[in-house]
């Protein structure tokens, strides 16, 4: 079997230990390139524009809950609160989620209510790797706030 | 298309008139990313549920769209603020246009 088509037959989890443990070995260092378009900050701010129009965002309001190193890349906990007493007048309209070394930049967009009682949530998301997580909230008085945590993620134990 | 999808949610049975009350939500589903590759090396098709959102007595309480991003087995918690008794209704849909639901009551005091 030839090696490219060895390479085939393995699942994406096989082909990234592989890869991993090919960069640890060769002390020359393989390059890996080309098969990852990475988005980067000026992905985001397209993908912004697109949700919320021209609003330049300013920093605060937003706790981030994310973990400084997260050893598994597949679920990283992300905890997102927004500062905002949710009355009918003044609550939350929505927050979304970034995270600039992923394939595509966007992650998630939360939409509130006055009825959330407060502007807060947490899931769980995919990172491809070490990277930035922006997250972003609307105001109902039209208000942008943005805050953003690096993330270093481990894959493969090869340190991030 | 996604199998074996099941819905979970936790909501207190009972709060004080007034109260935010944690909602913490779980459904099984492989999230599959569209960036996959399967054993014959071609690309596995996106399959991800894109859309999730909670009402309570037919009020929107909240909502969210999801990307590929999400991890597998899709958790959510989020908040809500009640003043009277009644149900809550959740939806999950997926890329296939699928539809998960599940409904849990809350008595309010």
């Amino acid at each position: 079997m030839s090696q490219k088509k060895a390479l085939a037959a393995l699942s994406r989890r096989e082909a990234l230990l592989l890869a991993a443990g090919a960069t640890m070995v060769a002390a020359g260092g393989i390059v890996l390139t080309g098969s990852r378009a990475n988005a980067d900050a000026k992905m985001i701010d397209e993908a912004l524009v697109k949700l919320i129009g021209d609003t330049k965002p300013v920093d605060g309001k937003i706790t981030l809950d994310l973990p400084q190193i997260a050893e598994n890349g597949n679920t990283v906990p992300i905890g997102v609160s927004v500062d905002s007493p949710m009355t009918a007048d003044n609550y939350v309209k929505a927050v979304h989620l970034f995270a600039d070394g992923n394939p595509t930049p966007a992650v998630a967009s939360l939409y509130f209510t006055p009825m959330s009682g407060k502007a807060e949530a947490s899931t769980r998301m995919r990172m491809a790797g070490t990277q930035n997580v922006v997250a972003v909230a609307e105001m109902s008085d039209g208000k942008v706030f943005r805050a953003s945590q690096e993330v270093k993620v481990t894959i493969g134990g090869c340190g991030g | 298309m996604a199998s074996n999808v099941k819905p979970r949610v936790r909501v207190p049975g009972k709060a004080a008139k007034g109260e935010i009350v944690e909602i913490k939500t779980l459904i099984s589903h492989n999230m599959e990313s569209g960036r996959r590759k399967g054993k014959d090396g071609k690309l596995i098709p996106r399959s991800i549920i894109n859309k999730f959102e909670v009402t309570f007595n037919g009020k929107s309480v909240f909502s969210s769209d999801w990307q590929p991003a999400i991890s597998a087995n899709p958790y959510m918690s989020i908040f809500a603020k009640v003043d009277e008794s009644g149900e809550f209704a959740f939806k999950w849909t997926d890329d296939g246009g699928s539809i998960y639901e599940k409904t849990s009551k809350i008595t309010v005091s």
